[in-house]
């Protein structure tokens, strides 16, 4: 494989292994009809690279979930994301109100969802444990009345073929 | 057990994607909150549920749900049907109950 380019923002990275997607979404708060897009993006140029199924599934809902929270919870946003062959890197950040207490929004079953966006059938206060459990790793940054900030790496297995 | 067969044996109508029917079903989860279809449905499961709008396309296509069936006769967002073919999603519409129509499928399939 040729060298790539080195990975730019990784955080405690390891810069040695090329980059095989890299890709940025924006996320609009409140526009529904579009909700899916980034992740439904995402899953298929994992797909494109032949990645096993269950690792595609595990990022998609990740991604997707995280996705929602955007649309639900923010103003605006984007998903950006960078898949090398030992890792996928989903960010999703917002410009939104912040969450106040992680603790407490990590819970299964809490959510500060409006009546009109639990009728739509979100808001059951599960998609954050749901991104955590799908991760290897989860960060979340959050500075209140101004976004947040999810990290979101999921190992891709290694002998698997890519 | 595949969706056409499924179609028959509930009085199924199919409302998108029909090109899909072919495809076998593992099993069905029921539920009206998407994050908990995200959470605990699994792959080729068909999805029972009233919702109706246009992201239990994205639920049913990022979880590889074999299908979804609208219950209680509820009429489906005009969004959701032009979408559901590009989504590559079977929407069927039943008068059962989620009740009635769960418990024909686990005596089909269990
Ligand atoms: N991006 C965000 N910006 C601001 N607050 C958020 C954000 N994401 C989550 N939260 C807060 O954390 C809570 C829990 O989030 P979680 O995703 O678990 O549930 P939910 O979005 O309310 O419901 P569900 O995910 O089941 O549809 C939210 O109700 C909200 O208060
Ligand atoms: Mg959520």
């Amino acid at each position: 494989m040729i060298d790539g380019k080195k990975e730019k923002s990784g955080k405690g990275e390891s810069s040695s292994s090329c980059i095989l997607i890299e890709n940025s979404c924006e996320i609009i708060g409140g526009d529904f009809s579009r909700a899916g897009e980034a992740s439904m993006r995402l899953k298929k140029e994992l797909t494109g690279l032949g990645i096993h199924e269950d690792i595609i599934n595990r990022a998609g809902t990740a991604a997707f979930e995280a996705e929602m929270n955007v649309i639900i919870h923010a103003a605006a946003g984007w998903m950006r994301y960078t898949v090398t062959p030992e890792k996928l890197r989903i960010i999703v950040e917002d410009m939104g109100p912040g969450i106040q207490d992680i603790a407490l929004a990590m819970k299964d079953g809490y959510s500060t969802a409006p009546e009109w966006v639990k009728q739509m059938g979100w808001g059951a206060g599960m998609g954050l444990p749901n991104i955590k459990k799908n991760s290897d790793e989860f960060n979340i940054d959050t500075v209140v009345g101004e976004g947040t900030s999810l990290e979101i790496i999921i190992n891709i297995l290694k002998g698997e073929e890519i | 057990m595949n969706l056409a067969e499924l179609a028959e044996k509930l009085s199924l109508k199919v409302l998108t994607y029909s090109e899909g029917l072919e495809r076998n079903i593992s099993g069905c989860y029921v539920s009206d909150m998407l994050s908990d279809v995200m959470a605990n449905s699994r792959k080729d499961e068909i999805w029972i549920t009233i919702q109706t709008h246009s992201n239990i396309l994205a639920v049913a296509s990022l979880k590889n749900l074999s299908g979804i069936i609208i219950v209680n006769k509820r009429e489906v967002d005009e969004e959701t049907l032009k979408k559901a073919a590009s989504e590559h999603v079977t929407i069927f519409s039943s008068d059962l109950t989620a009740f009635e129509a769960a418990g024909r499928i686990y005596k089909l399939i269990r």
